[in-house]
């Protein structure tokens, strides 16, 4: 493995990194100046473009193109939102950015405003980040002071003020319409599309929603340049139309069961293996890896066998799972039940399920009663084909949702129970030996619930 | 014209309906299962049941390319080239367990549950469902909470479709309902200290299809399938919402709204779906009577002033004392229908062909009421001024009011007066009554005993608005015909009968008949002719057409 200097990174471990002093003894907020002097919106959208930057919220869907649905001379108001509303399991890359280098990610803010000729800008952070909160807000209230923020920016004929909104805790809020409604004050029940945000959005207007690691990487293309990003990652696959290729640099959020859990900084397409051995050190107390999560629990499971897929947009994909997602790197070492990963899993969709949807309301909850039960000695072999059905059936991409929670809570699901129906079946019938056939309705458990 | 295909079948719809495919499936004659949509809310495209399969047809090459994935009915438009399919396995697959899903926390209480028989729930699991549970079973619970004087919530019973929430946000503009908690611990709740307490509230019962909001009036008083149901409308205000009442053995239970584009479109008020309770009144009027010799108690009902008098009877006797009395007055009450207020009209000219005809009382209470979602509550509370108004101006185009009837009695220009009333509240105080003293004759036909009664000379029964068949002309000229719904009480014969009958003619009253009589000799009334669609007619349209 190549060794990479960390660029999104570099002010981790910097004392007083997160100043704007700091940022700017780095290089920080001159980019931006020559472009609020040089360049025209087009150009700043035609450098994303061409950079090949994909959100790294976890779709992947390309920036750039995002910008780009925007309605041509719109009078008005068009809004960003930034997605602080980091909340899925195993990722904190937004918090270490928020937290250490919070100027970096405001300048990608006021590139990506400049950019789509956004005039407000909301940061949508999870209210769990007390820290990222208070940095960030010290970090806005320094921009303004120094002028990169307000009216007129630097001379330039562009404005922009940076509200800073603190969310009540809900991981539906990270869906990019349940993130509007909840920024208009309602509840975070996601919308559906069409019509897109970039349409219509935040108060009925034209809007972009994009990540914090996002705003990062466009502040670092406007330092380092779009060749430098694209020399950095996986070049698009010839062979594949539709793959537009991963470049640049990732945070990869490592934990679970490994030596040096942390947050790493490598270029896209480094594959789970060399992150876990390379970075974390390898798999704590000697054991071996029995599942890795590729990039937050909702992207499903890798075996020890799949370990060689490289962590880029397309990678996880061809094992099976949902994508890169947020590439929250969770290992699971082998002394582990997935029984009780997936119950966890399950556990966690049932409560954050925003309970609109008919299929994903019922099936969450469903498949955590029926998890409940098999681990309360109960379970049935029947059960595991529910489990899958439902795996199989809820989301958006079967179509039987608004929003991709679903789709997020039916992967797990799916990839333990295909990928580990061994280890489930030996478990039903080891705790259940005079059950585990029943075939017919069951009483249910009484469980507890999520509030 | 666009051309939808739907399961093959090849429909045309208007070049600018905006149709969604549920509607486009019906006019094919394809029912989608749905449980949030609902035509007079926002689409949520939420409950998923309308899942379909879509595709596109390619004008110039036919080819149809699908979607790749189920769709929400719903939430997709039927354009010119939309392909529908609404009965492939996928589909079929996707209702059972959506049914399935719904069912998983529903209590199943169905035998004590209100909505039994008119559930959608019930319907579509028939219909569409698996007929094995496999989800675990659970204990029977059902909560049920007052959400506001007139609505209770059978909480576990909700399937969250939050119609009535929309409905309370949309239409009302009232906001009570909201969804608290989340995931399959959702509930539908009020908020604290703000009960579910509007004007329409009673909607939202309508709206839910299945039985988690019950009526508080009607719940446990009657099941659904006994249940017969009259196309009516209400009488509640001169708005005229098409309802419909809904009886059993002549007893009305309750009245729900009649989709009317043109008049109440999905809703009816709460003023209106509880005004039936008079119809069973103990305090009707429920006989003809006519006052006893002074001195002399009546021998009708007991303690009364008045002698019960056969129907028959009163036809000839009614006639003779008028004409016996001399000029007469008579008040065409705005309760009564086009042909009553016609055929009174007749009778009263034919005993005096100088009668003074005019509009009985029009009862106000307030100012009209609009409501954001365009509802409408009228301040003129009866339902047919405007139709009595044009029957009365075929015999007198100054069309007399009521305050000009008091002034021609007062005056001592009359010697009889007939009043109409059909009033469910009380509408005439002591010191107007008395402008009628003096009168030899005084007729005084309604539902209740008013301070009239202490002068009154014939005391006649009037009918109830789920007793009267006829038209109804409403606040923007809007003619209704609707049939009777119940016979009234033993003993009651509704005006329509009584004039009938004194006009010598055979037979059953039939209300058809006047109606098409009237459109036929006046041309105020010609767009009467012919049979009525269920909404009404604009009064007004034939007059426009004319050279």
């Amino acid at each position: 493995m190549k060794p990479f200097k960390p660029v999104l990174l570099e002010a981790v471990g910097v004392p007083d990194g997160h100043t704007i002093a700091s940022y700017k003894s780095r290089g920080g907020y001159a980019p931006l100046e020559k472009v609020l002097a040089e360049k025209q919106p087009a150009d700043v959208v035609e450098m994303v473009k061409s950079s090949g930057l994909r959100g790294r919220g976890g779709a992947g869907f390309s920036t750039g193109l995002k910008w780009t649905f925007l309605p041509k001379d719109h009078p008005g108001p068009i809004y960003l939102c930034v997605n602080a509303d980091e909340s899925e399991p195993g990722t904190f890359n937004n918090r270490i950015l928020m937290e250490d280098d919070p100027h970096q990610v405001i300048e990608g803010i006021i590139l990506s405003s400049y950019a789509t000729r956004a005039s407000t800008a909301y940061i949508y952070l999870r209210y769990e980040y007390p820290r990222s909160w208070h940095r960030l807000q010290g970090a806005i209230d320094e921009a303004y002071a120094a002028g990169y923020l307000g009216k007129n920016i630097r001379g330039s004929n562009f404005s922009l003020d940076i509200y800073l909104h603190r969310g009540a805790a809900a991981y539906i809020c990270g869906e990019e319409t349940g993130l509007i409604e909840s920024l208009e004050g309602k509840r975070a029940w996601p919308r559906i599309k069409p019509p897109f945000p970039a349409i219509e959005g935040l108060f009925r207007k034209p809007t972009v929603v994009n990540n914090v690691e996002t705003m990062a990487c466009v502040a670092q293309i406007a330092r380092r340049g779009v060749e430098w990003f694209k020399s950095i990652g996986v070049p698009a696959d010839p062979n594949n139309p539709r793959d537009p290729g991963s470049y640049g640099p990732k945070l990869y959020c490592l934990s679970g069961h490994v030596e040096k859990p942390g947050c790493y900084e490598a270029p896209l397409g480094i594959t789970a293996r060399e992150l876990i051995d390379g970075f974390g050190g390898g798999v704590w107390k000697g054991r071996k890896a029995k599942a890795v999560i590729p990039g937050g629990i909702s992207m499903g499971l890798m075996t020890e066998s799949e370990l060689d897929t490289p962590l880029d947009f397309a990678g996880p994909g061809k094992v099976g799972c949902l994508g890169l997602g947020t590439a929250a790197v969770v290992v699971i070492d082998d002394h582990t039940s997935i029984v009780d990963f997936l119950h966890n899993s399950c556990r966690f969709f049932a409560h954050e399920s925003c309970g609109q949807c008919t299929p994903c309301r019922e099936g969450t909850s469903w498949s955590l009663r029926m998890l409940e039960r098999i681990k309360a000695g109960k379970g049935r072999l029947k059960d595991l084909d529910i489990l899958l059905e439902i795996g199989q059936t809820m989301g958006m991409m079967p179509g039987s949702t608004i929003c991709g929670l679903a789709d997020g809570a039916a992967w797990p699901i799916k990839n333990a129970i295909k990928k580990f129906r061994g280890e489930f079946e030996d478990y039903i019938r080891r705790t259940n030996p005079s059950g585990w056939m029943v075939t017919d309705p069951v009483p249910a458990l009484q469980i507890v619930g999520a509030h | 014209m666009p051309v939808v295909i739907v399961d093959g079948q090849e429909i045309e719809i208007g070049a600018d309906e905006r149709l969604n495919c549920i509607e486009a499936a019906r006019r094919a004659g394809k029912e989608i299962p749905h449980y949030c949509w609902h035509p007079g809310l926002t689409v949520v495209a939420s409950c998923r049941m309308c899942l379909v399969e879509t595709g596109q047809r390619d004008a110039a090459t036919g080819k149809v390319t699908m979607v790749p994935k189920l769709v929400p009915g719903c939430q997709t438009p039927a354009k010119d080239g939309t392909v529908i399919v609404t009965e492939s396995q996928l589909v079929k697959d996707s209702r059972a367990r959506v049914e399935e899903a719904l069912l998983i926390d529903h209590p199943i209480d169905c035998p004590i549950c209100d909505k039994a028989g008119e559930c959608l729930l019930q319907d579509y699991h028939f219909e569409h469902g698996q007929p094995e549970r496999r989800a675990d079973l659970h204990p029977f619970t059902s909560r049920r909470r007052d959400v506001g004087p007139t609505v209770s919530l059978f909480v576990d019973r909700c399937i969250m479709c939050t119609r009535c929430v929309r409905f309370t946000r949309e239409v009302s503009g009232t906001g009570e309902l909201m969804v608290s908690a989340r995931g399959s611990q959702e509930e539908i709740d009020v908020f604290p200290g703000f009960p579910l307490d509007n004007k329409l509230a009673g909607n939202v019962v309508d709206l839910c299809p299945v039985g988690a909001l019950g009526d508080k009036d009607f719940l446990y008083q009657q099941r659904v399938w006994f249940l017969k149901r009259e196309a009516n409308v209400c009488g509640g205000c001169s708005a005229g919402c098409s309802i419909h009442t809904e009886h059993n053995q002549d007893t009305v239970y309750r009245l729900k709204p009649r989709e009317n584009p043109h008049v109440n479109k999905w809703w009816i008020c709460d003023e209106g779906r509880y005004g039936w309770h008079h119809l069973h009144d103990p305090a009707r009027i429920l006989a003809a009577g006519r006052r006893a010799a002074r001195g002399t108690n009546g021998h009708g009902t007991p303690g009364s002033d008045f002698d019960a008098v056969e129907w028959a009877d009163v036809v000839t006797r009614l006639r003779d004392d008028l004409k016996a009395a001399g000029k007469l007055a008579v008040a065409v009450s705005p309760m009564l229908t086009v042909e009553e207020a016609w055929m009174l009209c007749a009778v009263a000219r034919s005993i005096d062909p100088e009668a003074f005809l005019a509009v009985g009382h029009v009862p106000t209470a307030g100012g009209d009421e609009t409501f954001p979602g365009g509802f409408t509550i009228r301040a003129e509370k009866c339902p047919n001024r405007l139709g009595v108004e044009a029957v009365v101006a075929l015999y007198d185009p100054a069309v007399r009011q009521w305050g000009d009837l008091l002034t021609h009695v007062e005056a001592g220009n009359a010697n009889a007066a007939w009043i109409t009333g059909g009033y469910s509240r009380a509408w005439i105080d002591e010191a107007t009554a008395g402008s009628f003293a003096e009168l030899s004759q005084l007729v005084v036909q309604d539902l209740f005993d008013s301070p009239l009664a202490a002068h009154a000379t014939w005391r006649l029964p009037a009918a109830g608005f789920a007793e009267r068949a006829g038209t109804w002309v409403n606040v923007a000229h809007r003619a209704q015909a609707f049939v009777q719904a119940i016979r009234p009480p033993a003993g009651v014969w509704p005006e329509a009968r009584l004039y009938w009958n004194m006009l010598g003619r055979r037979g059953l009253y039939d209300a058809v008949s006047v109606r098409r009589q009237i459109a036929e000799s006046s041309a105020a009334f010609a767009a009467l002719a012919g049979d009525l669609p269920a909404t009404g007619v604009d009064l007004r349209i034939l007059q426009f057409a004319a050279p």
